[in-house]
């Protein structure tokens, strides 16, 4: 077994697919209408494209508000990506006006930062020590 | 508080005091970013829960204040309550014993 797939909710599918590729640079892997607004929306990494899908899921259902507003308040990220250096890409991303609620900080062997993706939600971005 | 009860309760706990270590190296944290440091660069395992109490109480001591910006809430650190323990004891103006020439 291995992680094919996994989701985030989003606000507006639209702002996210712009957020996850152009600020982000996740690339689009599949857009397929579902219902009368709604669209099967994944990304994938540009180094990676066949392997984890990041589905954009509607935010519409009543529990993902309460669940989201809890999370944030206490700065809790939803996902973690990957990323070489941090440091690099906090620099990179506060360039481009993202916020982060977590500079980057060094716990132990990784450093890890969060910031908010304008969908509703948190993302930490990690570096792993070099194996 | 006049007294600094809550101040000393407050900094009786080693967890506590870590906490404050961590918030005077980077004010203005989440509770995630304050969980994450205790567990990773100290590892103490404590609870979200327990982290939140021990924020709890450091803030009836004014130690911590919290702000909301936005969705988040952010912990920053207060020492004046710590400044009032040293001018009770120790701005008097008498010289202390560290002074005098051995």
């Amino acid at each position: 077994m291995k992680i094919h797939l996994t989701s985030v909710f989003v606000d507006d599918q639209a702002k996210a697919l712009r957020f996850y590729t152009e600020v982000l640079g996740f690339v689009k892997k599949y857009d397929v209408p579902v219902g009368e607004t709604d669209r099967w929306l994944t990304v994938v990494s540009p180094e990676n494209p066949g392997g984890t899908e990041l589905l954009l899921e509607p935010a519409g259902h009543p529990a993902v508000k309460p669940y989201r507003d809890a999370l944030a308040a206490d700065g809790i990220p939803v996902a973690q990506f990957a990323v070489d250096d941090v440091r690099a890409e906090y620099e990179r991303l506060s360039g481009l006006g993202v916020r982060f609620t977590q500079e980057p900080v060094d716990m132990g062997p990784v450093t890890t930062a969060v910031f908010d993706d304008t969908c509703g939600n948190l993302i930490q971005i990690a570096t792993q020590p070099q194996e | 508080m006049a007294d600094g009860l809550f101040t000393f309760e407050a900094l009786a706990d080693p967890t506590r005091r870590t906490i404050l270590d961590e918030l005077a190296e980077k004010s203005g944290q989440t509770l995630f970013e304050i969980c994450s440091r205790l567990s990773m660069k100290h590892r103490l395992g404590s609870s979200r829960q327990a982290v939140s109490q021990h924020l709890a109480v450091l803030e009836a001591a004014g130690l911590v204040e919290t702000r909301r910006e936005c969705r988040y809430k952010f912990h920053d650190l207060n020492t004046a309550p710590l400044r009032h323990i040293t001018e009770r004891w120790l701005d008097r103006g008498a010289p202390g014993p560290e002074e005098s020439t051995p």
